[in-house]
């Protein structure tokens, strides 16, 4: 039986978040999660026995909020930020993982609509910015069947293997 | 040749963990259809249940939005590459 997923991200980059949504209240911030999964990493290592599926989180690439008619209660990134992001994290032999966005005065929880606009493998970090200041952040992953989102462990790292 | 499907990251689970896929296709929908076919898992990350592309994912001809062509019916040729990138979107409840 798998385990629950785990983010590995570095208190510094966890922390880059949180200010992105300070800085953007009472709009949404946005971006990108660079990395990589540590499985592929570590397959050749471990043959048999159950992996533990762990992502690691080595760089952001913090995004425009798009959407300048709701930014309080949405965000959106356009298909060529998306390809930005995507050249950035090959430039660094990463991946785009995920993405985080923020939820002024709302808690850390995905919505409907993040639901419907999401793929599953993607990693979603919300963080909530409740009157300007930073709260819980948390991470999810939409389930195959895209019915709901299930929660991802977010385990602060001094510094994520590499 | 063929037309050339690119298959994001994320989706490449539901497709044999192929990072691509060629298809004989006349148009974009085509193309589509024979991909999800091949790869029935992945046809409601693409689609809406009532079989339209979901809003956030967005079709390219090598580079060209199909937005801005024929849509879904956007002829192809062989030789051509389609991209399928995703547009996040999200936020709280309105």
């Amino acid at each position: 039986m798998p385990d629950e997923p785990t983010l590995w991200i570095s208190g510094h980059l966890a922390e880059k978040i949180r200010a992105h949504g300070v800085q953007t209240y009472p709009h949404e911030c946005c971006g990108a999660l660079l990395g990589r999964d540590s499985n592929a990493a570590f397959d050749s290592d471990r043959e048999k026995g159950a992996l533990t599926a762990a992502r690691e989180i080595l760089q952001l690439f913090p995004l425009v909020n798009r959407r300048d008619d709701s930014p309080r209660n949405r965000f959106s990134v356009t298909a060529e930020d998306v390809l930005a992001a995507e050249k950035a994290a090959r430039e660094q032999g990463l991946e785009v993982v995920g993405w985080y966005h923020s939820h002024p005065d709302h808690p850390a929880r995905p919505s409907e609509y993040d639901r419907d606009h999401a793929w599953p493998w993607y990693s979603y970090i919300i963080v909530s910015v409740q009157n300007g200041a930073p709260q819980n952040m948390t991470s999810w992953r939409l389930n195959d069947d895209r019915a709901e989102f299930s929660p991802e462990g977010i385990e602060i790292r001094h510094r994520a293997a590499v | 040749m063929p037309v050339k499907v690119m298959i994001p990251s994320p989706l490449r689970p539901y497709a044999g963990k192929r990072d691509s896929a060629e298809f004989s296709a006349r148009t974009v929908g085509e193309a589509l259809g024979h991909l999800t076919t091949e790869f029935a898992d992945l046809r409601k990350h693409l689609f809406t249940d009532e079989g339209k592309l979901r809003s956030f994912v967005n079709v390219y001809v090598n580079d060209e939005d199909i937005r801005y062509l024929a849509k879904e019916n956007t002829p192809t040729k062989d030789g051509d590459t389609i991209s399928i990138i995703p547009s996040i979107a999200g936020g709280v409840r309105a």
